[in-house]
């Protein structure tokens, strides 16, 4: 369904170092019995964030009230395993529009173009700066452009391009999705499924 | 010349409907299945904008996911569960879809029964909201797993929207030696190639070794392709893929049978066609695997030690250390003897009747160690029945093991099925992600067999030693 529309994004950034974060993490499975797409950003990271009895952990990162924004910056190989959408809807609903790590899983780097959160890969030392003037001054903004296809780190300068095919770029700048494409060209669709 | 292709190349450009400039193509899908959890906001979101199924004969529809596998002939006691189930019916039964409803002949997990029931069939696209749908790969079809949206897509318009993913190859030749199965080829693999070193590609796995491997054991392979992020993977059909395939309920009759088989054929790499990547193993470096972590990729042999921190980079050392603390084991650590306090045989990786069989097999004659629960989870109400019929479930049971009802069942604990906090798990499934199998379970993936030598000892084994008759020196 349709998103908020993204142009420029300027934010203060939630770092999450570790690698490998799965979808199991982001959300668990148990979490994924809901009919409608509601309240998945209370369960974000449930288990990394809550203690078995609900209370919140001290030591992580979105309970450390230092950290805040709309830019999530995670470790590499973020979103693997499971092609819950889940983990992304738990993700934009919990307030984010943006994930930036130097590699990100496939499927979930989809779910994310899907439903209008912009996944940026930038390079490893890209990223460790990012960490780094984080971790120095967690005021520090970071300017997403999704026109010009940069990534600055406003209190550095310094500034990387990335990688967002045209298609996704306009749905994305619009707040469309896939299916308004695909129902525009229903004929052709229904032309080729008889040939199959 | 003709130009060289791939057989996922074959695949994939007759299903493009058409390519978008600089964008990806509309790629068009011969079958769907669906589930009840990643299905119900795709049919909430068709109802909203007032449109409807396209092709509804091409999707079919199981619970599996959070079903119980005890008393499923009663309600689902759990109100959320019930629910998604609910939903399942009801839009299944609105759009003229077919379900494979809890106690039915065929009801099971979706990538056990699309397979048993032969509506997976060489050449397809096929697409499920799970991940695990490259199990399908197996008979040479370009199968993968979906978000919702794409569900959606798939439901409204029979096509997603994608971008051709690279081209792996994967080459395994030689022969396996006694007690190594495929789950060990693909724990190898991915050990080798990291739990993120096939993203962005599809993987064609090829060799003597690979032909060598029974249809169910081809699925173990291909289910586990996205442990190391790839989108998929597939493997060339042949006699093994048609004689599998011969007889069932969706499978071509009668002359279509030999055309379709006639078309199968040309279902191959060409020789001369190139990869981006390839990598080739010898199966005879290939022992009995396990993990020690928390992803698929930290992975050895059974009988060697956790590795150690040397050579690693600060951030990668972080998260290393993080993980083998989560699964209370040391850098060094051997695994042979640890203790286990659950086994898990089931899911869409290891539930299908061979694993079954081989358990049995294991086990005939022995008891589970007292401190071992067992669980063993059939991939289907079809292998459930068979696993009865053939006397597999007598052999269990006296064994010690608790047969369950069919569904995903404790591989991602959606249900009851959950190991507790803080014990120890050695699961057949294809994840050992933090709290996978329960809020603070530690899973250690395994073979079949290492599962059943596992129950047996209590503790870590390597199935090698229990063989009876000329165990395998180690």
């Amino acid at each position: 369904m349709a998103y908020d529309k993204f142009n420029v994004l300027t934010s203060t950034v939630v770092p999450l170092s570790e690698e490998n974060v799965d979808t199991d993490q982001i959300i668990p499975a148990r979490f994924l019995k809901a009919t409608e797409r509601k309240g998945f950003g209370d369960n974000l990271f449930r288990d990394w964030r809550y203690d078995s009895e609900g209370n919140p952990k001290k030591d992580f990162v979105l309970n450390d009230p230092t950290y805040s924004g709309k830019i999530l910056l995670a470790g590499k190989n973020f979103g693997s395993g499971s092609s819950r959408e889940h983990a992304v809807w738990a993700i934009y609903d919990y307030g984010f529009r943006c994930v930036v790590s130097s590699f990100f899983a496939d499927i979930f780097k989809n779910n994310c173009l899907n439903i209008g959160v912009l996944p940026v890969t930038v390079t490893p030392a890209f990223a460790e700066e990012m960490f780094q003037e984080v971790e120095k001054n967690p005021k520090t903004e970071v300017k997403v452009d999704i026109d010009a296809q940069t990534i600055t780190i406003l209190s550095t300068g310094n500034s990387e391009s990335f990688d967002i095919n045209s298609y996704k770029k306009e749905n994305m700048k619009n707040g469309f999705d896939d299916i308004d494409y695909l129902l525009n060209i229903q004929e052709e669709i229904i032309t080729f499924a008889e040939k199959t | 010349m003709m130009e060289k292709k791939t057989l996922f190349d074959k695949i994939w450009d007759a299903h493009v409907v058409k390519s978008i400039p600089k964008g990806p193509d509309v790629f068009f899908i011969d079958k769907h299945f669906i589930h009840e959890v990643t299905s119900p906001v795709a049919f909430l979101n068709l109802e909203k904008r007032g449109i409807g199924v396209m092709f509804p004969e091409r999707t079919i529809a199981t619970p599996d996911h959070n079903v119980p596998t005890i008393d499923q002939e009663k309600t689902i006691k759990d109100e959320l569960s019930r629910m998604q189930v609910e939903k399942l019916r009801q839009n299944c039964k609105n759009h003229g879809i077919e379900l494979h409803d809890l106690g039915t002949d065929h009801h099971g997990i979706v990538h056990v029964i699309g397979p048993e029931l032969g509506v997976t069939q060489p050449g397809m696209t096929i697409v499920c909201g799970d991940s695990h749908t490259s199990t399908h790969g197996a008979f040479g079809t370009i199968a993968f797993g979906i978000g919702t949206s794409e569900v959606e897509m798939v439901l409204a318009t029979q096509c997603i929207m994608q971008a051709k993913a690279k081209k792996m190859r994967i080459t395994v030749d030689g022969e396996l030696g006694k007690g190594v199965t495929s789950k060990d080829i693909i724990l190898y693999i991915i050990s080798k190639i990291s739990a993120s070193g096939g993203t962005g590609y599809f993987i064609e796995y090829a060799g003597s070794a690979i032909r060598n491997l029974s249809m169910e054991a081809r699925m173990t392979i291909c289910n586990m392709s996205i442990e190391m992020g790839a989108r998929g993977g597939l493997i060339a059909p042949d006699e093994t893929t048609f004689e599998y395939l011969k007889g069932k309920r969706y499978s071509p009759k009668g002359e279509e049978w030999d055309k379709a088989v006639a078309h199968w054929r040309t279902l191959k790499t060409d020789e001369g066609a190139t990869f981006d990547l390839e990598y080739h193993y010898d199966a005879a470096d290939i022992e009995p695997m396990i993990t020690y972590g928390t992803n698929p990729g930290m992975g050895i042999k059974v009988k060697d030690q956790i590795p150690t921190t040397d050579g690693m980079d600060v951030n990668t050392k972080k998260s290393y250390l993080k993980s083998l603390q989560y699964m209370g084991f040391n850098p060094g650590d051997s695994m042979r003897g640890k203790k286990i306090d659950y086994v898990f045989v089931g899911s869409c990786t290891n539930g299908r009747i061979e694993d079954i069989r081989s358990v049995a097999e294991f086990v005939k004659g022995k008891r589970k160690a007292d401190n071992i629960t067992a669980w063993i989870v059939p991939g289907s109400r079809e292998v459930e029945k068979k696993a009865i019929e053939e006397g597999l479930v007598a052999i269990l049971e006296e064994a010690g093991f608790k047969l369950r009802q069919p569904g995903c069942s404790a591989c991602l604990a959606m249900n009851d099925d959950k190991i507790p906090s803080g014990k120890y798990a050695v699961s057949t499934s294809n994840r050992n992600f933090e709290g996978r199998q329960g809020p603070g379970s530690r899973t250690l993936l395994a073979s079949p067999l290492t599962v059943a030598a596992v129950a047996i000892k209590g503790e870590v084994t390597d199935p090698r030693e229990l063989f009876e008759e000329s165990p395998v020196e180690i």
